[in-house]
């Protein structure tokens, strides 16, 4: 039996927070920009084909605009050549947006531990959830995506919601 | 290679010193005579594929076999007869250089930039020596011996590339003032790096006229993860996991080249279950390799149905290779002297269901494929490339076949029993997209062919030879003996020695000719060791094949070429 105010509104009503009605769409509703480089690519189209299928997750909507996504999906080994582009992909994305560093390239420079790779993509961009690897698992990087809707739910509106990152400064931001 | 090449060629370069390594004939000769040795053996030996293009930096070398620090090998085949030449050069200085080669064949232009942009040797006439694999703000030559492996440089801002996309205008001769008159001009676009249309990492830059390119560049180098130099800090087996990143679509097969190279070199038999199970397991890669390819080309012309067809086979797959190696993607599965180990019990049964699922899924795709008219208008007679246009560029592998040019190291210079098996190697008529594309359906039905033969005719027995210098012993030997400890522990630490000397060897990969080419200094390490990728002359053609098509060809081009960034880059 409905309680408080849906006692008197009756069945046709739900009465809920904003925070979490919104934090509900968003963490249901992610749009994944994948900005593939090298072999964890290839495990994120493992993800996202028919056996790991990750629509379950509702992340299914893979954008190749970043005006249209708010999860950037680092899948690879990024190097100094590249890291510029990363760094601008980054920002172009709308926000409020998230950034999930799959694979020990992109998290630490992995098994490159050399002058042409970048040890880590957080010395460029921040990063919110990091998968490890070589190449991960496709269930290693849904993981990471049920943890990015765990840190989502704790959202507020009252709060923006890159602050979190208000501190970064990677080698780039000069 | 014929007992009598050798002799034939002193004859014909007597101011050369001409050697024979395992049957590689090597010319070394003076810089003023290389560009008449390279003619030469052109026209008159027949060597049209110029494979590859390198360096070596003698720098730290023990006893170096020249007074010059550096050296530039060519590496060139003629393909109708299985010869293949190397040619050296001393270099004494480096600013100077050599005189490129780049008019005699297509293919040396981008193997003298990558010279030059890792070692810094010039070669003087090249019409655009700049960096290739490196940044525009790098300074300093990477390979070259003195320049620190973890120093890294960062790039604060991409390239623009309006200055070689306009020098490549400007070669075409396009009458500009023509085009004004008519109230329109040449549009310049870029294309990536970060585009779902290259795959990765790939970069282009196109100038055009309405939706016909007139002059394209590409640039390479966003996934340039310095695999050489890497390789030259580790020990040979330490190698192998970093060759399954090259090609990633296909791991094995670049396990197993690069150890074939180094058992070819160091006289290593490796038993007769490892052949097999090298050719059984390099088909089935074969065939994922081609499965990848040909479903992210469906995907590039906006069918995706074909994804889910084909890569449904792919991820079942995996399930063979997680048994086998322990993961999916990455297979680390040889070693020098044999395999990391033997199939699991059952494995025949599962290779049958696997080859009977991928049949049956790349049948039904062809099935869909081959009907499809708005796939035959976007590939038929587009991006056409001739046999001689694609063998100067050179091209091999199956986007060489399609060109119908008949070469395949299987069949050439077979090795592992290939001349035992009995297959086709199909090749295309007109040289477009289509053939391209379809190739690879043919290809994956020959290689399923191949499999079924080896599985019949595999002995049993060990999969590892039987020498302590080569391969680590039994864990009850390294538990309970000394020796064996010792053992052990020396071949971890220093790997397996490899005499000195250089090399190059050739293995048929998915994509074309998989080359290796060693310089050992006799120790456990490689002193240097450098891929020739099939990928990386491949995409080196890319504007010539497209100029003149139309922009959307071009984008069906690049997924029919499958070029992989891993290898291409390294
Ligand atoms: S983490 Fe491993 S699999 Fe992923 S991109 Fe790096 S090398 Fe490739």
């Amino acid at each position: 039996m409905a309680l408080g105010i849906e006692a008197s509104l009756g069945e046709s009503v739900l009465t809920s927070k904003l925070d979490e009605i919104i934090n509900w769409g968003r963490k249901y509703s992610l749009w994944p920009y994948v900005f593939g480089t090298a072999c964890c690519a290839i495990e994120f189209m493992s993800t996202a084909a028919a056996q790991f299928d990750i629509s379950r997750f509702g992340a299914e909507v893979v954008r190749y605009s970043p005006r249209q996504a708010d999860m950037l999906m680092v899948c690879g080994t990024i190097t100094y050549k590249q890291a510029p582009i990363l760094h601008r992909i980054y920002h172009q994305l709308c926000e409020p947006k998230w950034v999930v560093s799959v694979g020990a390239c992109a998290t630490s420079g992995g098994i490159y531990d050399n002058y042409c790779t970048v040890q880590g993509i957080d010395q460029i961009i921040p990063v919110d959830v990091y998968v490890s690897g070589c190449p991960p698992r496709p269930e290693g990087i849904l993981n990471a995506l049920m943890d990015l809707q765990k840190q989502i739910e704790s959202n507020s509106i009252l709060i923006d919601p890159q602050a979190r990152h208000k501190d970064f400064r990677g080698i780039l931001d000069q | 290679m014929k007992d009598t090449t050798l002799t034939q060629l002193q004859e014909a370069f007597p101011s050369a010193t001409c050697t024979q390594v395992i049957d590689t004939a090597v010319l070394d000769v003076q810089p003023n005579d290389l560009t008449t040795t390279l003619t030469a053996l052109k026209e008159a030996f027949g060597c049209d594929l110029l494979l590859d293009v390198t360096g070596i930096d003698y720098l730290t070398y023990p006893k170096p076999p020249q007074k010059e620090r550096f050296r530039v090998v060519y590496t060139l085949r003629n393909w109708r007869d299985n010869l293949v030449v190397q040619v050296r050069t001393g270099v004494s200085n480096p600013e100077i250089g050599l005189p490129t080669a780049s008019s005699i064949w297509e293919s040396a232009n981008w193997g003298e930039r990558e010279c030059w942009d890792q070692y810094g040797i010039n070669f003087s006439g090249h019409p655009d020596l700049r960096r290739i694999l490196n940044h525009v703000q790098f300074k300093g030559h990477p390979l070259r011996k003195d320049y620190p492996v973890d120093k890294r440089q960062i790039l604060m801002e991409s390239d623009s590339l309006e200055a070689p996309l306009k020098s490549r205008l400007a070669s075409k001769n396009i009458a500009r003032e023509a085009m004004t008159e008519l109230g329109t001009d040449v549009m310049f676009l870029n294309i990536g790096p970060a585009h779902p249309a290259t795959h990765g990492a790939i970069r282009f830059a196109v100038a055009l006229d309405g939706e016909t390119i007139l002059a394209n560049i590409v640039e390479i180098g966003y996934l340039h993860r310095g695999f050489e130099k890497l390789a030259e800090t580790h020990t040979y087996n330490q190698v192998i996991p970093l060759t399954d990143r090259l090609n990633y679509c296909s791991s094995m097969m670049n396990n197993i080249a690069y150890v074939k190279a180094i058992e070819k070199f160091a006289a290593i038999e490796i038993t007769e279950r490892a052949q097999f199970m090298r050719v059984v397991l390099g088909e089935f890669y074969r065939i994922l390799d081609h499965l990848v390819c040909l479903a992210a080309a469906g995907v590039d012309v906006g069918g995706l149905t074909n994804y889910w067809y084909l890569y449904d086979e792919k991820e079942a797959a995996y399930d063979f290779i997680s048994k086998l190696c322990g993961g999916r993607l990455m297979s680390t599965a040889t070693r020098i002297g044999g395999m990391y180990h033997d199939f699991h019990e059952g494995w025949e049964k599962e290779m049958e269901f696997h080859l009977a699922a991928i049949e049956k899924g790349a049948g039904d795709s062809q099935g869909l494929m081959e009907k499809n008219r708005i796939l035959q208008d976007r590939m038929q007679n587009v991006c056409r490339f001739s046999p001689e246009q694609a063998i100067s560029f050179g091209l091999t592998g199956p986007n060489l076949r399609s060109c119908g040019v008949p070469f395949d190291l299987r069949k050439d210079a077979p090795y592992y029993n290939y001349d035992s098996f009995d297959f086709d190697i199909p090749i295309g008529s007109n040289g477009d997209v289509y053939d391209r594309f379809m190739i690879r359906y043919e290809e994956i039905k020959q290689s399923i062919r191949i499999i079924r033969q080896a599985m019949k005719m595999i002995p049993g027995g060990p999969v590892n030879v039987n020498d302590s210098q080569v391969h680590l012993p039994k864990k009850a030997q390294v538990y309970t003996k000394i020796e064996g400890l010792a053992n052990h522990f020396k071949m971890v630490f220093e790997g397996v020695h490899v005499p000195k000397g250089e090399w190059y060897d050739g293995y048929e990969a998915a994509n074309g000719e998989l080359g290796f080419h060693f310089v050992s200094d006799g120790s456990g390490t490689p002193y240097k060791c450098k891929v020739r990728p099939p990928c990386f002359y491949t995409l080196g053609a890319f504007p010539a094949m497209v100029e003149g098509n139309m922009i959307a060809d071009a984008i069906v081009n690049l997924s029919c070429l499958n070029i992989i960034g891993g290898e291409l880059d390294r």
